[in-house]
């Protein structure tokens, strides 16, 4: 079993998510996280996969979606480099002597907080997903009252010239 | 010319060459039942249920090639309609479905016969639309008929709200038709073909396989004359029976769960198999681990997730079953110009020949009327030259193993979803693709009563179909599964109550014939098919006849039970 993320261009048109989507369930495949978003071009969206299988479901989950009529491309970033990051929103109890221990984690980690009430605090985190999930288990000691992720979103990296 | 919905409809459907759709009224279509007196060239079909407008589209669909077309109402009609879509889907049938829909005003708000169709449908439609800007119409339908019958073919569903049909607007037919997203691969890579052609050369023990796709694509003659060329045995799946003649000495009878001894051995002893069009369906490989366990394998198919799904490929061809069976012939014509493939497959050839000759399929005679000989007799009194579509269950296994199919689209069934209820009302479809022709629907006492009302259709539109009932008065299938697996524990399958098949084709307005003694059948036979009438031919029949050979499920394909 291995991780993968995957990237899918398809024309927006409505209920393009529940063809993806049902795909997924129909055939008993995992969905780990699914992101849709308009992209460039009008009238087409990128939605980024992350999913996992062997070798065998992985070829069986593109042809698949390929095989979905609109779907446009399909490309799997376990084989090219690429970025990949995740977003996500954690909300903390943060109340007295422990705030300034949060904050502190916080920085470290590169993050951001963008709430704060007398008993709480949301921050704001971006990174692959082994960042998130140790920030997770980091700041799980203090109470996590809410916890909000994006799921991947990917994009192929550039060649390098050299 | 500015039109409504309706006539921009109408007058697609004749642009895409329909000349029959299979069709029941109700309120979201009436504009466009309002409209098609309108247009005597576009023949319209009442059905008497939804499911048996898709069957019959279906049917007329596989028995002419050409893409069927069912109309239907919104709600309910488009509900009914789910089964027969789903069927097509599996055995990969080019159908459009128009069905009606609410006003777009009203859609998610509950309205009367509202339902979310396009959504019902998603998983079993290869692919759907809802039509909610009445300029977008004309093109929607292009791609509806585009995408039904191009690549891998398979139903498609258009959704027509009910203001749209009634809204006008400019008729413009767009003549050429792309969509980037949508490009099925037609020619295969000529260097798959020439591995393909590698590994043939060096078998010694080579079968083919040949499913529904060898139909679909024509390649049913490129099969034949590769076959006989190479001097490999051919095999077929349910749905590629017809596409390689059942009267040829390479012919080793239908593989799989009720295939014969000899092409179940023949696959488990060949060292490469071709597989032509088929998609290893669990019903013809058994045990997958021990599936042609000796053997490199070379998958022919148009579409992509049927190579490797199920079994380990060596050489995966991607393309349209007939232009790779030519290619693989013209590459062995250019290359292996002398090759003595008969004096090279003689051991293997008298192989398979012994095990055709030691364990063929048969049946005993006990005096009863046995459904093995009555699908013989039919063979025998048509000469095979007929249009056979069944229902699902025993009597269809009986036609696949006894009836000699030689011509591609003789046999309609439903393989892939095995659709109780398909047989009567497809047989409709393809009496109406081919009037002239003999259509004779096979069925079983329980399977028939699933969609019996088409009889109306039957009689109304003077159709000469006859249905042979091969009356067991069980679920027969289920029955003998309960019998070989299950401790005999007959729970549900016991059909005694039913009606009178006679009497209920004759209140119809059809004839009813019943055959109860063995030496009457031949003859009241001969005298129901040459009726110009449809009629209900009801068999008694033997009534716990078992379909040998069996493989269990979950047995590999040598271990199968002979009788």
């Amino acid at each position: 079993m291995q991780r993968h993320v995957l990237s899918v261009l398809v024309e927006n048109e409505p209920g393009v998510l529940s063809r993806v989507a049902g795909l997924f369930s129909g055939r008993g495949f995992n969905i780990h996280s699914l992101n849709v978003a308009p992209s460039l071009e009008e009238g087409v969206s990128h939605m980024t996969i992350t999913t996992d299988g062997d070798s065998l479901i992985l070829e069986q989950i593109m042809k698949q979606l390929h095989k979905i009529v609109s779907v446009i491309k399909v490309v799997d970033f376990a084989d090219i480099p690429a970025v990949a990051r995740e977003m996500m929103f954690v909300k903390v109890q943060a109340e007295g002597p422990m705030r300034g221990e949060i904050l502190r984690t916080v920085e470290i980690f590169r993050c951001k907080v963008v709430d704060v009430s007398p008993n709480e605090m949301t921050i704001e985190a971006t990174g692959d997903q082994n960042k998130l999930d140790a920030i997770i288990s980091l700041l799980h000691r203090f109470g996590i009252k809410e916890l909000a992720r994006t799921g991947a979103v990917a994009m192929r990296r550039s060649k390098k010239t050299d | 010319m500015e039109c409504t919905g309706a006539q921009i409809l109408l007058e697609s459907m004749k642009r895409e060459g329909v000349d029959v759709l299979f069709g029941y009224p109700g309120g979201a279509v009436i504009d466009i039942y309002d409209e098609l007196p309108r247009h005597p060239e576009l023949r319209h079909v009442l059905v008497r249920h939804e499911q048996g407008a898709v069957h019959a589209a279906d049917g007329y669909a596989r028995a002419s090639g050409k893409t069927g077309v069912c109309l239907v109402t919104s709600g309910p009609g488009a509900t009914n309609t789910v089964t027969g879509i789903a069927t097509a889907y599996s055995d990969s049938i080019p159908l459009v479905i128009f069905t009606g829909q609410v006003p777009t005003q009203l859609i998610g708000n509950d309205a009367f016969q509202e339902v979310d169709i396009v959504g019902i449908t998603r998983p079993c439609t290869k692919h759907n639309f809802l039509v909610k800007d009445i300029t977008k119409l004309a093109l929607t339908i292009r791609q509806a008929f585009y995408l039904a019958r191009s690549g891998r073919p398979g139903p498609v569903l258009v959704d027509l709200p009910k203001d749209v049909m009634q809204k006008r607007t400019e008729f413009v037919w767009p003549e050429d038709i792309y969509m980037r997203s949508y490009n099925p691969t037609y020619k295969p890579n000529l260097n798959q073909l020439r591995r393909s052609v590698e590994e043939l050369a060096k078998a010694e023990r080579p079968v083919i396989l040949a499913g529904g796709g060898v139909i679909m694509s024509n390649a049913a003659e490129a099969l034949t004359s590769l076959a006989r060329k190479l001097q490999i045995p051919v095999t077929c799946t349910l749905m590629g029976l017809g596409g390689f003649p059942a009267t040829d000495p390479l012919w080793l009878g239908m593989v799989g769960m009720h295939g014969t001894y000899a092409a179940n051995l023949a696959i488990n002893n060949c060292d490469v198999l071709m597989c032509v069009g088929a998609r290893f369906d669990d019903r013809v490989t058994g045990r997958l681990a021990a599936f042609a366990p000796k053997a490199r394998i070379v998958h022919i198919d148009i579409d992509p997730t049927s190579i490797r799904k199920n079994v380990e490929v060596q050489v995966p061809v991607v393309g349209d079953c007939r232009l790779a069976l030519e290619g693989i012939s013209e590459i062995c014509d250019a290359k292996l110009e002398n090759k003595d493939w008969a004096g090279e497959h003689a051991a293997w050839i008298a192989a398979v020949a012994e095990w055709k000759s030691s364990k063929p399929l048969c049946y005993q005679d006990n005096g009863n009327i046995k459904p093995q000989a009555v699908i013989e007799a039919l063979y025998d009194i048509t000469g095979g030259d007929a249009i056979i579509a069944t229902e699902v269950g025993q009597h269809q296994m009986w036609v696949a193993q006894f009836y000699s199919f030689t011509k591609p689209r003789t046999l309609l069934t439903s393989g892939g979803l095995g659709t109780m209820g398909y047989g009567f009302p497809a047989s409709v479809g393809a009496q109406f693709a081919f009037p002239d022709k003999k259509v004779i629907a096979v069925a079983g006492d329980g399977s028939l009563q699933m969609n019996i009302q088409e009889l109306a259709t039957v009689v109304s539109n003077k159709l000469p179909i006859k249905v042979i009932i091969l009356n067991n008065r069980y679920l027969g299938m289920v029955r003998q599964w309960q019998e070989l697996f299950y401790n005999n524990n007959y729970s549900s399958t016991n059909m005694e109550a039913q009606p009178d098949f006679v009497k209920l084709a004759e209140a119809y307005g059809a004839e009813g014939y019943r055959i109860e003694k063995a030496e009457d059948m031949r003859a009241v036979l001969e005298k129901a098919l040459a009726s110009p009438n449809p009629a209900f031919i009801d068999v008694v029949v033997e009534r716990e006849e078992n379909v040998y050979p069996i493989v269990p499920v979950g047995a590999a394909l040598d271990e199968m039970l002979l009788v």
